[in-house]
C-alpha cells in the first residue's frame, strides 16, 4: 500500500481501501500525519497540563469535534467553497463590525460576539474566508494578475486584516493577512512588486510603531532585548530559552522537565508547550516533531500540485503556506528568534478554536483533492 | 472549467507560474525549517551546558504578593471589614511522596476531619500538580507549632500565611458591605491575570463588589530563591504590592444596629438617609445572614438552609424587596394635586367610607368604614383617608400621577452604589399595554392614588422620596461610600453633590409638610403614639401594604397562615421638620399597622441619630 504514497501524476488502479477512503473523501496519507502530530500532541500536554486526565479528555473532545468539521468540509465540493466564498468573505467583515460595535471584551480586547450559547470569534472564520475571497477573485481573471487585480486584492486583504488588529489581536490579524499575502504570492505577482513592497513596508515600520498600543511595543522591545527586563516581561523567553537549551540533545525525559514543572515556564500548555516539549525530548525530539510537520506540509504540497483549476490550486496553496507560518511563528517566538505574538502550535497547544479552524482548512484541502476529475483509463 | 472565461486564459502557463511559485514557496519553507533547526542546534547542542547551568541553578522564582484589599470603615471610623492573618496548611500534590500516607500522618497530628480531607481532594482535582492546595485554612498556633516540629517529615507540605478578610459585625452589616468569596470558574474568565495572580478572592456582593476594581490594589511580585525542591530560601528582591484603597461608609453602625435592634422580630428592612447629601446612614435588611462563612466557602448544608429558609436572609429587601407603598404615597399624591392639578388645599371632599366612579356600582372602600366625613387635604393626609385620595386620583389621571411621582424617583433605580436594586413600579396605561397587554381601567387609577395595585416601591426608593420631599425638591442620588482613600494620599469625595431639582412652591411644601408633621404630633394623627416625649417635630405618614410577601411559595404560607394574613407597615419620616437631617423609611413585613408598629422603630432611629449629632 505504501508504494502508493507520495506520487505525483494520474494513478491507473487504486487499492480497494484508498477507493473506499476516496468516496468517503478522506485523504489517508493527511490523515495519518494530522493522527500522529495529536498523539505527540497528548503525550506533552499530559506533561504541560499537570498530569491531569481530564485536560487530555477535554483536548480529545475539541480534536473529535474539529475532525467532524474536518470531516465535514471535506464532502462539499471545491465548487461550491468557490460559489460562497465571496458571501463568506462578506459575512466575516459584518461580524467583525458587528465585533467591534458590541463585542464582547475580555482582558482588554474584544474579540468575540455572544450568540447566547457559544461567544463566536468572527477573527477565526476570516482565517479561511480570506484565501477563498483572494483565490475566487484572483481566479476570475487570467494569471499572473494585473496591477490594478493587485491592489483590488490588496485592499481585500487589508480591511478585516486592520479590523481584527484593531479588537486589538495583532496575531490573529497577522495570520489573516498573511493567508490573503499567500494567494497573491502563489497567484504570480511579479517579483519586483514583491520587493517594492517589502521595502515600502521596511519603511513604515515606525509608523507602525506609532499606532502600538504600549504592550505590543513592550513586546517588541521585550523581543529585542528580553535581559533588560527578567523580572517582567522578558522574563517568558529567557525561561522559555532556558527550558529548551537545558533539554539538550536526548532531553530530560518525559515528565521530567524541571523548568515546566517547577512553574518557572509560563503558559507553558498554551502558546509555549513546544518549550516543554524541548526540555523533555531534546532536539531529536524537535526535530522529530518538525518531521511530522514536514511530512503534513509535504502531503499537502502534493494536493496543491495537482489541484486541477486556479481557484482549488491558490487556495490549497494558501492554506498549506498558511499553516507552516502558524508553526514558524510560534516555534520561533519559543526559541527566541520571533517576537511574542499569541500563535499557538498548531494542534498540539491546549485550546479548541483554532483547531477547528484548522482542521477545516485540512478538510478543504482533502475536498479538493478527493473531488478531481480522473481521466478515463 | 464552464465558468471561466477560457479564451482570456492560458491553462499551461498559469500551472507553469503556480508550480514556478511553488517551488519558491517551498525553498522558503525548508530555508525557515532549517533555521529553526538551527537554531535549535545552538540552544541545545552548543548552549546546552550554559542553560542546563542555568536551569539547575534556577532558584529564582518569581511568586506574585498579592495585595492587601483596602479596609471598609463606617462613618465614625469603626472597622466594618477587616484582614486579620490565618495561617493555612497547604500541600503541593507533585511533591508529596505519597498523598494517602502523608495525609493519614497529618491527620493523626493535626486532626482533620473528614470534610477537610474531601475538600482538600476536590480542590486538589482542579488545580494542577505544583500548585499548592490547602488542607486545613486556619490552622491554630498550637497546631501549628506541632507541625513545624515534625516538619521534615512532610516533604510538600508547608505553612503559608494569608489574609483572611473578616466582618466583626457580622450579620448587621452584610447587606451592605456585602462579602468576598472565592474566584469562580466563571469570574477568573473575565479578570486579567496579571492583576489577581495571587489573589484568591473577589467582591459577591455589598460595596466589595461594587468597588472590588479600588479594594483589591496592585498586585506586586517577589524574586525568591529556591532549593531543589522549590522551597524558598530568601529573597532576593521585590517590586512591592500597592494596597487596595480604604473606603469610608457613610453608614453609622452603632444607627444601624438601632434600627436592627428596633425592627425585632419583624422581618423588613430599615433605611435611613441624611437628606441634603443623600449619604445613607442605616441600611437594614432583615433578616440577615452571617457574610463570614462566605469568605473562605460556605459548607454545602449551611448555604443549602440559608437558600431553604422561607424568611429569605440572603435576600436584600432594602434594595431588592418590592412592595406595594400604601399610603406612604399620599404626600406625593396631595404634592402632585396642588402642583399640577390645580388642586386648592382647602377643597373639601365628602367621605361616607367607600368612593364610586360614576355609572358603576362597584364600591372603593375607606379604610375606616364608617367614613371620614368632610375632608380637606391635610386632614385627608392626616388621616389617611382613602376617598379623599379616589377622588384626587380619579381628578388627576394616571398619567399625570406617573409624571410625578416618577420625579420622586418612584419607578426609577435610586442608583444607589450597590448591587441588584430593583426598579419597582409606577404603572401608566403605556406600561399596561406593553408588559400585560391590556388596556387601562380606571378603578386602576384610584387604587394606585392609595399606592395599592400595581404600584411597588423598595424600602430604598422611600426614603429617597422622603429625602426629596424634605429638600423640598432637591433630587439626590443615595451612596453608602463617603469617600475613599489610597495610599498615594489620594481621597475620592462621595457622592456626588445634587444635579436635579423638582421645582415646589413653597406653600404647597409647607401644607404637606404641616399636614405630615400632624400625622404625628396632632390627636387625630395615625402616628400619633409616637409623640409623647418628642423634642423636636417629625414629619411623617403611616401605610399598610395589603399582604404580598416577597415572592413566596405554597409552603410559606400553610407554615405563616396566621401571620402572613396580616399587612405589611409601613412608615416615613424626615426630622426635624424644620430643618431635616434625616429621612427614614421603615417597612415591618405583616407588622400589620404602620402608626403602631414601623412609627416607633423610625422614631428610635431618628432619636438616637439626632442625639449622636448633639450630644
Amino acid at each position: 500500500m505504501s508504494s502508493d504514497y507520495g506520487y505525483v501524476g494520474i494513478k491507473l488502479h487504486e487499492p480497494p481501501t484508498r477507493q473506499w477512503l476516496s468516496r468517503l473523501h478522506i485523504d489517508l496519507p493527511l490523515l495519518a500525519g494530522l493522527l500522529m502530530l495529536a498523539g505527540a500532541a497528548a503525550v506533552i500536554l499530559y506533561s504541560a497540563g499537570g498530569q491531569k486526565l481530564d485536560v487530555l479528555i477535554r483536548q480529545g473532545t475539541r480534536l473529535g469535534l474539529a475532525m467532524v468539521v474536518m470531516f465535514t468540509f471535506a464532502q462539499i465540493h471545491p465548487r461550491h467553497f468557490r460559489m460562497y466564498s465571496p458571501a463568506l468573505y462578506l459575512l466575516g467583515v459584518l461580524l467583525l463590525t458587528a465585533v467591534l460595535l458590541i463585542g464582547e471584551t475580555s482582558l482588554g480586547a474584544t474579540r468575540w460576539l455572544n450568540l447566547g450559547i457559544v461567544r463566536f470569534q468572527p477573527s477565526e472564520m476570516c482565517k479561511l474566508s480570506m484565501p477563498m475571497m483572494i483565490a475566487w477573485y484572483l481566479a476570475a481573471h487570467p494569471l499572473p494578475p494585473k496591477f490594478r487585480h493587485v491592489v483590488a486584492a490588496g485592499i481585500l486583504i487589508l480591511v478585516p486584516t486592520a479590523m481584527i488588529a484593531k479588537q486589538p489581536d495583532l496575531g490573529t490579524a497577522f495570520l489573516v493577512g498573511v493567508a490573503g499575502a499567500a494567494v497573491l504570492f502563489l497567484s504570480g505577482m511579479s517579483w519586483r512588486l514583491i520587493l517594492g513592497l517589502a521595502v515600502i513596508g521596511a519603511a513604515l515600520l515606525p509608523v507602525g510603531w506609532h499606532f502600538m498600543h504600549d504592550y505590543q511595543r513592550d513586546r517588541v522591545l521585550m523581543f529585542l532585548n528580553p535581559e533588560a527586563d527578567p523580572l517582567g516581561r522578558g522574563y517568558h523567553i529567557i525561561q522559555s530559552k532556558i527550558a529548551i537549551g537545558s533539554g539538550g540533545i536526548y532531553g530530560k525525559g518525559w515528565l521530567r522537565g524541571t523548568q515546566s514543572h517547577l512553574e518557572f515556564l509560563p503558559e507553558r500548555s498554551t502558546d509555549f508547550i513546544f518549550a516543554v516539549f524541548a526540555e523533555e525530548f531534546g532536539l531529536l525530539g524537535c526535530l522529530g516533531l518538525l518531521g511530522i510537520y514536514l511530512f503534513i506540509l509535504g502531503r499537502c504540497f502534493a494536493i496543491v500540485v495537482q489541484a486541477q483549476d486556479s481557484y482549488s490550486r491558490l487556495l490549497s496553496g494558501a492554506l498549506t503556506v498558511t499553516f507552516f507560518v502558524y508553526v514558524f511563528v510560534n516555534v520561533g517566538m519559543v526559541i527566541g528568534i520571533l517576537p511574542v505574538v499569541g500563535v499557538p502550535l498548531p494542534l498540539v497547544s491546549y485550546g479548541g478554536t483554532s483547531m477547528v479552524t484548522l482542521l477545516a482548512g485540512f478538510g478543504i484541502l482533502m475536498s479538493i483533492h478527493t473531488h478531481r476529475k480522473h481521466l478515463p483509463r | 472549467m464552464n465558468y471561466e472565461p477560457l479564451s482570456l486564459k492560458d491553462q499551461l502557463l498559469e500551472q507553469r507560474i503556480f508550480l514556478n511559485r511553488i517551488v519558491a514557496a517551498v525553498l522558503l519553507i525548508i530555508a525557515a525549517t532549517a533555521g529553526l533547526g538551527l537554531r535549535l542546534v545552538y540552544l541545545q547542542v552548543v548552549g546546552h551546558e550554559h542553560y542546563s547551568d542555568l536551569s539547575r541553578d534556577n532558584q529564582v522564582k518569581i511568586s506574585p504578593l498579592p495585595p492587601p484589599r483596602g479596609l471598609i470603615f463606617d462613618r465614625n471610623g469603626e472597622v466594618l471589614a477587616d484582614n486579620v492573618p490565618s495561617y493555612s496548611l497547604e500541600l503541593i500534590p507533585e511533591r508529596v511522596p505519597n498523598l494517602n500516607h502523608t495525609l493519614e500522618e497529618l491527620k493523626a497530628l493535626i486532626n482533620l476531619n473528614d470534610e477537610e480531607i474531601r475538600r482538600f481532594n476536590a480542590l486538589k482535582g482542579r488545580a494542577k500538580n505544583f500548585e499548592s492546595v490547602p488542607l486545613r485554612l486556619q490552622l491554630g498556633e498550637e497546631e501549628m507549632a506541632r507541625f513545624y516540629v515534625h516538619m521534615p517529615r512532610f516533604p510538600g507540605v508547608e505553612v503559608r500565611s494569608r489574609s483572611l478578610r473578616t466582618y466583626p459585625y457580622g450579620d448587621l452589616t452584610a447587606h451592605v458591605v456585602g462579602y468576598v468569596g472565592r474566584i469562580s470558574e466563571s469570574e477568573l474568565q473575565k479578570l486579567d491575570p496579571s492583576v489577581y495572580s495571587g489573589t484568591y478572592h473577589i467582591g459577591k456582593s455589598g460595596v466589595e463588589k461594587t468597588y472590588e476594581s479600588v479594594l483589591h490594589g496592585k498586585t506586586g511580585y517577589e524574586e525568591l530563591e529556591t532549593n531543589v525542591q522549590g522551597r524558598a530560601i530568601h529573597v532576593l528582591g521585590q517590586a512591592p504590592a500597592i494596597p487596595g484603597a480604604d473606603l469610608h461608609l457613610s453608614l453609622d453602625i452603632k444607627l444601624q444596629r438601632t434600627a436592627f435592634d428596633a425592627l425585632g422580630d419583624y422581618d423588613g428592612s430599615v433605611v435611613a438617609i441624611e437628606p441634603r447629601s443623600g449619604r445613607v446612614l442605616t441600611l437594614v435588611s432583615k433578616p440577615s445572614f452571617d457574610p463570614n462563612p462566605f469568605v473562605q466557602g460556605i459548607p454545602r448544608a449551611q448555604y443549602d438552609a440559608l437558600q431553604r429558609n422561607p424568611d429569605r436572609p440572603l435576600y436584600n429587601r432594602a434594595l431588592r424587596g418590592v412592595y406595594p407603598p400604601g399610603s406612604t404615597v399620599k404626600p406625593f399624591m396631595a404634592l402632585a394635586g396642588l402642583e399640577v392639578g390645580g388642586v386648592q388645599a382647602a377643597h373639601r371632599t365628602y367621605c361616607p367610607g367607600f368612593f364610586r366612579l360614576p355609572g358603576v356600582e362597584h364600591k372603593y372602600r375607606d379604610w375606616r368604614s364608617g367614613g371620614h366625613g368632610s375632608v380637606d387635604l391635610k386632614y385627608a393626609i392626616t388621616q389617611s383617608c382613602d376617598v379623599y385620595f379616589y377622588d384626587l386620583a380619579l381628578h388627576l389621571g394616571i398619567e399625570r400621577m406617573h409624571d410625578y411621582l416618577g420625579r420622586f424617583g418612584f419607578g426609577n433605580r435610586s442608583g444607589i452604589d450597590l448591587d441588584g436594586e430593583k426598579t419597582g413600579l409606577y404603572p401608566s396605561p403605556e406600561w399596561k399595554r406593553k408588559h400585560r397587554k391590556q388596556h387601562w381601567f380606571p378603578g386602576e387609577t384610584l387604587i394606585a392614588g392609595i399606592g395599592q395595585g400595581y404600584v411597588g416601591a423598595t424600602p430604598l426608593q422611600l426614603a429617597r422620596a422622603t429625602a426629596i420631599l424634605a429638600n423640598q425638591g432637591t433630587v439626590i442620588e443615595p451612596r453608602v461610600t463617603d469617600r475613599l482613600v489610597s495610599s498615594l494620599a489620594l481621597e475620592h469625595p462621595y457622592p456626588p453633590p445634587p444635579t436635579a431639582a423638582i421645582e415646589i412652591d413653597p406653600g404647597h411644601w409647607r401644607t404637606v409638610v404641616d399636614a405630615m408633621i400632624d400625622v404625628v404630633h396632632s390627636q387625630s394623627g395615625t402616628a400619633k403614639l409616637i409623640a409623647p416625649g418628642l423634642t423636636y417635630h417629625v414629619a411623617g405618614k403611616t401605610g399598610t401594604a395589603q399582604v404580598f410577601t416577597v415572592r413566596q411559595d405554597q409552603e410559606y404560607k400553610k407554615m405563616h397562615v396566621k401571620e402572613a394574613l396580616q399587612d405589611h407597615a409601613w412608615f416615613i419620616a424626615f426630622a426635624p421638620a424644620e430643618d431635616p437631617k434625616i429621612a427614614v423609611a421603615v417597612i415591618a413585613e405583616h407588622g400589620g399597622h404602620g402608626g403602631s408598629v414601623a412609627a416607633p422603630i423610625a422614631r428610635a432611629v431618628i432619636d438616637q441619630y439626632l442625639k449622636s449629632l448633639n450630644p
